[in-house]
């Protein structure tokens, strides 16, 4: 910077605002008041525009179709008879009351607990163990991140068939151990379990390199120390490593509940529907949503299940939020 | 895992720091989740490189076969899947939502980060915020909204509500914070460079790296959008996966095919990956560690 100044002094003698004042030409007050005010102007009004287009389209593409979302959902709303009536809070009273509800509501948080427990419990111990100096480190990151990049329908279609009841490899290979083959679709523990894999499967490396980040901000003496003081691995795992990083599994846990009560993909394709199976045994909440949003044509009623999704996530948020402030103080 | 060599371990701890030293069993398990990482997506190439019937071989085929070219042509021309169409259309939404995500996110969160204004915390809670939306919710009055703009089968349908994202706009501004010197930005001003041009011509090029990581991380989003390109474009306009999906929805589902369509809807994302990988991976810890 210096030296562009230096270089531009000589040949720019009335251009820039700051030595508007000293120079001699016409009306030298003017045009330094001018571009002093276009400054104060560009100074005062940049910062919102430059943040207008995402408030815009927020606005428009977000928090619009949110609010318009409850909106709809307190009326009886088909696709093509469009608006009917005003029903108040009818739409969810009759979802109070219906057992395909509670029944998605119990499969999303079944496969929620089947999937989410285990994959971040495996994340925090692969983390711990990328994180002592360990040979080909990058290949290990690169080789646990990869599933990231697959896309869920590209996904859902491979597990799906490893899954297969009849010629998946999963059950081959139970069966090569004497053990007797899963109808993965039809019991409905087995479709959790089965879902539960792609989604650990797709998401264990993310939740990894995010712990692992976390965990290479704890100071290393600590761990020598303890180390010193005859701690075992276990014992530092547990006593260091798992609290230091508790903020950081705190923020993983509300980002895969925003994920999970949300599941979708997954159990569409491993379906080929909205269904969930046969008898609903893993159809969840959205899926649920979008059968009597796209399928019924009934948007009231759609809405209102989106509606307590959110709710739903609002609620374990605020869980996990307040949890971590008794956490804090307890310190 | 022998006694031998825990003992042998436990014996060297202190002199090496500790047990920050990785032994045997680390690498075997290592190996193992990264085997179980990977093998899904080399059981897809087997497939796709084999005829249908390769999917109920037993013993199962473990080594790619000679049929990929025939797949290959068989997929692009499946009259359900309109599958070049799709790579294209996925290509053009993933490349406008990128490059729109990195330039308005970049303003935003350089304003969010080191222009002074009123209201400005107030905004940076609200972008924070409305990250938890989920966009689920909002999917009976999109299409509503769709239909009244007459866009549904159209790509601005998936391209306009994602040209810009909370997410974007919160890791810009903390890669802005200590990314890019104030007395830049100062010095710029007093060189009498009016905010826009300064925000492209100093800020920009500092950002250049989050910039990067951002693009990636949008690409590979919008490449991979499944619930709503479905909803809103349908098989006549289609995107990658929604392709896909098509090819999973005959009645005699063709293995070989659907094993081929994704195939080759992860490749380029492979690709991307193997030659950005590590900037990838950089920025994802690095949000981490901010966020």
């Amino acid at each position: 910077m210096r030296v562009r100044n230096r270089g531009a002094a000589p040949d720019d003698g009335n251009a820039p605002p700051a030595r508007g004042a000293s120079a001699p030409p016409p009306d030298p007050d003017r045009a330094a008041r001018r571009s002093r005010l276009w400054s104060q102007l560009d100074l005062k009004l940049s910062p919102y525009l430059f943040v207008s287009p995402y408030f815009l389209l927020f606005g428009v593409f977000g928090l619009f179709p949110v609010l318009f979302t409850f909106w709809i959902s307190l009326h009886d709303w088909g696709l093509l008879a469009g608006k009917q009536e005003f029903v108040g809070l009818d739409n969810y009273a009759f979802l109070l009351g219906d057992e395909k509800f509670w029944n998605a509501l119990a499969n999303t948080l079944g496969i929620f607990f089947l999937a989410i427990v285990p994959q971040l419990m495996l994340a925090l111990l692969l983390a711990d163990t990328l994180n002592r100096s360990i040979r080909l480190r990058g290949f290990f990151r690169v080789g646990i991140i990869i599933p990231y990049v697959t896309s869920i329908a590209a996904m859902a279609i491979i597990f799906g068939q490893l899954f297969g009841r009849e010629f998946g490899l999963i059950n081959y290979g139970l069966e090569t151990l004497g053990m007797g083959g899963i109808d993965w679709q039809n019991n409905r523990l087995a479709s959790w379990t089965a879902i539960a894999v792609m989604i650990d499967w797709r998401w264990l490396g993310f939740n990894t390199l995010i712990y692992l980040a976390a965990m290479q901000a704890i100071p290393r003496d600590m761990f020598e120390a303890a180390a010193i003081d005859g701690a075992s691995r276990l014992r530092q795992f547990f006593q260091i490593t798992v609290p230091m990083v508790r903020p950081t599994i705190m923020f993983t846990v509300i980002i895969s509940t925003i994920g999970q009560m949300q599941l979708f993909t997954e159990p569409v394709i491993f379906g080929q529907g909205y269904g969930g199976g046969t008898q609903g045994q893993f159809q969840t909440v959205a899926m649920l949503m979008f059968e009597e949003a796209m399928g019924a044509q009934n948007f009231g009623y759609g809405s209102a299940i989106a509606w307590v999704i959110f709710l739903l996530i609002v609620v374990f948020a605020l869980v996990n939020v307040l949890s971590v402030g008794r956490i804090r103080s307890a310190n | 895992m022998s006694a031998r060599t825990r003992t042998a371990r436990r014996r060297a701890a202190p002199a090496t720091g500790g047990a920050r030293q990785a032994g045997p069993v680390t690498y075997v398990a290592l190996s193992l989740t990264v085997l179980l990482s990977v093998f899904p997506l080399y059981w897809m190439v087997v497939i796709a490189t084999r005829g249908n019937a390769a999917i109920a071989q037993r013993p199962p085929a473990v080594l790619p076969g000679t049929n990929f070219a025939d797949n290959l042509s068989e997929t692009l021309q499946n009259p359900q899947a309109n599958f070049a169409l799709g790579l294209l259309n996925s290509a053009i939404v993933a490349s406008i939502t990128a490059v729109s995500v990195v330039l308005f996110c970049s303003l935003a969160g350089f304003a969010l980060a080191k222009l002074q204004f009123t209201g400005r915390n107030v905004i940076t809670l609200g972008v924070v915020l409305t990250m938890m939306v989920p966009v689920q919710l909002a999917v009976i009055p999109m299409l509503i909204m769709m239909d009244t703009l007459d866009w549904r089968g159209q790509l601005q349908a998936v391209i306009v509500p994602f040209m810009v994202t909370g997410f974007g706009v919160f890791m810009m501004r903390q890669y802005a914070l200590q990314g890019v010197p104030t007395e830049l930005i100062e010095s710029a001003r007093v060189d009498g460079c009016s905010m826009t041009r300064t925000f492209f011509s100093v800020v920009l090029p500092a950002l250049r790296p989050a910039m990067a990581v951002l693009g990636l991380l949008t690409f590979m989003q919008n490449w991979n959008e499944f619930i709503w390109p479905i909803a809103v474009l349908g098989p006549d306009n289609p995107t990658v996966q929604v392709s896909i999906n098509q090819l999973n929805q005959g009645y005699v589902s063709d293995f070989s095919l659907m094993f081929t369509g994704a195939t080759l809807a992860t490749a380029p994302l492979l690709l991307v990956f193997v030659v950005f990988g590590r900037h990838l991976i950089g920025g994802i810890m690095e949000g981490a560690i901010k966020g």
